[in-house]
């Protein structure tokens, strides 16, 4: 309580706000002077306890808003302020990302998107070359990529297009010999302008479709954030059934794909066994989904304001019996996996992301916890069942490498199986059913909202801004993919360049939930 | 004429027996038995293309690899039945020309001008490099106890009926069929099923070739590993009076063995392999050293 109250102090230029209220009004916003805004993030991320859930700007009348909002693990709030860019006549802004590196995507970003200057940034590269880029003469033919001179050393270039039927992104290792000595990344090919799209349309139904679209395998929670925003932007809190309804979809999905990863993991070091049986449990997994809704993948599933597939009572004995399954079928996996020497040899030591570099870039979800920093919003932003009738304590493993990456999907699948059993227990103690979806309610104006989710990647926050008319105006989601491919290229450095793909496969970062 | 078509039979068996065997180890129906012969009876029909910095090299390599092979197989004979070319010192021409072949694959590699040839390329030559010593003990083994450098005869004088020889005999297929792995690229070397690029030995050096050059490639790699996979059965079968059906039998045992290593075992990260061919080349030299120490009838202890 005590560090609390000193960061409610610290932070008292902020606008406090709980994670389970999630809007305010536009005016209540604090707007700061951006040296203010520069200490009080400096400060506050200090504390590992603090990340930046989300920063960009938004265009206002009078210019350009940044618009920031900290999330605190520690307490489970969200700090909110706003600075209008060239208030007090600044043009050229000190950057963050020099001190704390986990901001380099937000001031990527902004530079990108609305031509602000970051004066001392360190790295203030194009982020996805987005369509409305405020310097359209920058282009991907011209990316500027790190090089380092020398006779040993070679580049390797791989992608943008891939041998697997994976996403286009552009992979430049620079070797020596066999070992990775750097590797940059960039991407953009998947930019669709979502974050556009979804302003430009008044149709919910259609904002919702592309929220589903964010990241394919991330549907559900997606899908299960824009849902939330705009259930609190209209202030039609979801009723528990279909709270429990879209818990249960967002842990089948995280099942699903920690099922499917561990398989893809099992094939590309060539172990047939593991592979095969992964492949066969997912199917039973997304199968129960199809089952639900039509979709193996869950698209269809989650609708703002109601449901159009209820859990009927068949369907939750379909659920249960096939979580049944899975579990009785996956922990002889795990057991196998966990004794075969050649598995183990490939994935311990292998790839390994340090807790001081997890934290210093950012990291979230699935591959911070595997090196050792707990960032899971079932935990310290609880919202619906979560922190009540699931009080949520994250897996974690400390090592860093592809081993420990694989223990948290390992673990967590056998825990969201557990935690969809007691979701479904408690649908049944309650008679009523979830609504229908509604797609018309009114939105409450000139109000700012977000909403946090743990998908089974990690933080998913969207943040959406209503005019005074009450229509969307603006639209920010961040996939943690985001964040997290940073720690990938970081966890290759001095690997085998042969290593590189149960690296890449350990983290299964997406492209389009980056590209937006 | 006999023997090189028992060879063509097994090197042409040999990838069906792997593939059924992994299917159904995996609980899979798997494709037909003869799958791989229909892959390779379209890239036959197929025309090569060639990539826009490709030279000579490239489209003379994978005739160079076949041509390579294939003399290698007229030099081996399979139990009974004679090799089609046989003199003193076949055994040095048969290593030698599978390192003419690898040469020209390394080559065509190189001349495709790409980062992952490249790759490849220098993996392959690494390797190579540290099989070839193993090879030469196994078949220096052969020759020391039979007293023979040629092939005719390099099976059969080996004294047989001696329970020395025996064990000497099983530790030499279980060496030979370490140097099919690694020649043929299987699991835990190399892993010929992958997709990724940057983990490929084999498959990446080939990644250019497409058409009648690759099915030229593939042929000769089937072949190879055939050659390797008799030798192996005719030593084992030197010892039990073996003939050619057993020979053939045996050498087919490879193929499922390596169905079974492949279905129950990952691949070694690639900084392993060189210390696995090194332990094949000790191990060869062990059994170098018990047959000279049987053939001298040295006592220890």
């Amino acid at each position: 309580m005590g560090m609390n109250a000193h960061w409610d102090k610290t932070m008292n230029r902020w606008l406090k706000i709980d994670p389970r209220e999630g809007r305010v009004s536009l005016n209540e916003l604090p707007r700061l002077a951006y040296a203010e805004l520069y200490d009080d993030l400096n400060r506050c991320l200090q504390d590992e306890n603090f990340h930046v859930a989300s920063y960009f700007g938004v265009t206002v009348p009078e210019g350009v808003l940044l618009i920031c909002l900290v999330a605190d693990d520690a307490s489970g709030g969200v700090w909110l302020a706003s600075y209008l860019y060239g208030e007090g006549g600044e043009r050229i802004l000190p950057s963050l990302t020099a001190v704390h590196p986990a901001l380099h995507v937000f001031e990527r970003e902004m530079t990108e998107n609305f031509g602000i200057c970051f004066a001392d940034s360190p790295w203030n590269k194009p982020l996805r070359y987005a369509h409305d880029r405020a310097d359209r003469r920058q282009s991907m033919n011209c990316y500027p990529f790190y090089a380092i001179e020398g006779e040993a050393l070679h580049e390797v270039n791989v992608g943008p297009i891939h041998a697997g039927i994976i996403e286009p992104g552009c992979f430049r290792f620079i070797c020596n010999g066999e070992q990775i000595v750097h590797l940059e990344i960039m991407l953009g090919y998947q930019h669709r302008g979502v974050e556009r799209l979804l302003r430009e349309t008044d149709n919910r139904l259609r904002q919702t479709l592309l929220c589903e679209s964010v990241a394919g395998d991330s549907a559900v929670a997606h899908g299960s954030a824009y849902a939330m925003l705009v259930e609190r932007l209209g202030q039609r809190p979801a009723s528990e059934v279909l709270e429990l309804e879209r818990a249960i979809a967002l842990e089948l999905e995280r099942i699903a794909v920690h099922l499917a990863d561990t398989g893809a993991l099992c094939m590309d070091i060539g172990y047939q066994l593991g592979q095969v049986a992964c492949e066969a449990l997912r199917t039973i997994v997304i199968n129960t989904t199809q089952a639900w809704c039509g979709n193996r993948f869950g698209k269809g599933l989650i609708r703002p304001g109601g449901s159009f597939y209820p859990l009927t009572d068949g369907l939750r004995t379909l659920v249960r019996n096939n979580m049944e399954e899975v579990r009785r079928r996956f922990a002889e996996v795990t057991d196998d996996l966990l004794d075969s020497a050649s598995v183990l040899a490939r994935f311990e030591d292998c790839g390994v992301l340090t807790r001081t570099q997890a934290l210093r870039i950012g990291a979230v979800g699935e591959a911070a916890r595997a090196s050792d920093l707990k960032r899971d919003v079932r935990a310290s932003h609880p919202w619906g069942p979560y922190g009540a009738l699931i009080v949520h304590e994250p897996v974690m493993a400390a090592g860093g490498d592809v081993f420990s990456r694989l223990k948290i999907r390992l673990g967590e699948v056998m825990q969201s199986i557990s935690y969809v059993n007691t979701l479904i227990d408690r649908l049944d103690e309650i008679p009523e059913k979830s609504p229908r979806p509604d797609y018309t309610f009114p939105l409450a104006p000139s109000a700012l909202a977000f909403s946090m989710q743990e998908g089974w990647r990690g933080e998913i926050v969207h943040v959406g801004l209503t005019d005074a008319g009450g229509r969307l105006c603006a639209y920010k989601l961040k996939d943690p993919s985001l964040h997290n491919w940073l720690g990938l290229a970081l966890a290759v450095r001095g690997e085998g360049i042969s290593d590189f793909p149960i690296c890449n496969k350990s983290f299964n970062l997406s492209y389009c939930g980056h590209d937006l | 004429m006999v023997s090189l078509i028992l060879i063509l039979f097994v090197a042409l068996m040999q990838p069906g027996l792997i593939a059924r065997t992994r299917a159904r180890l995996s609980g899979r129906k798997g494709v037909p038995f003869y799958q791989h012969l229909n892959n390779v009876g379209v890239l036959l029909r197929k025309d090569p293309i060639y990539g826009a910095s490709a030279g000579m090299v490239t489209r003379l390599a994978p005739v160079v690899y076949l041509g390579a092979t294939v003399t290698a197989a007229l030099l081996l004979p399979v139990g009974g039945f004679g090799a089609l070319l046989s003199f003193d010192g076949d055994i040095v021409l048969f290593c030698y020309l599978l390192g003419l072949g690898r040469l020209a694959l390394m080559l065509g590699a190189m001349d495709a001008g790409s980062s992952f040839q490249g790759m490849g390329a220098s993996r392959e030559a690494l390797y190579g490099a540290f099989v070839e010593p193993a090879l030469f003990l196994v078949l220096g083994t052969l020759a020391l106890v039979s007293g023979q450098i040629r092939f005719d005869g390099l099976f059969s004088q080996v004294v047989s009926g001696r329970p020395e020889m025996f064990v000497v005999m099983i530790l030499m297929m279980y060496a030979l069929f370490k140097i099919v792995l690694v020649e043929a690229g299987r699991i835990p070397v190399d892993d010929p099923r992958t997709h990724l690029e940057l983990t490929m030995i084999h498959e990446v050096m080939v990644l250019d070739y497409a058409g009648f050059d690759m099915a030229l490639i593939t042929l000769s790699g089937w072949i190879k590993t055939a050659l390797l996979s008799i030798i192996g059965a005719s030593a084992l079968a030197s010892v039990l009076e073996g003939t050619a059906p057993v020979i053939v039998l045996l050498a087919l045992m490879f193929a499922l063995l390596i169905g079974v290593l492949e279905s129950t075992m990952a691949r070694s990260r690639l900084s392993r392999n060189t210390t696995y061919i090194m332990t094949i080349v000790a191990l060869a030299f062990v059994i170098f050293t018990i047959a000279f120490l049987v053939m001298r009838e040295v006592s220890i202890g």
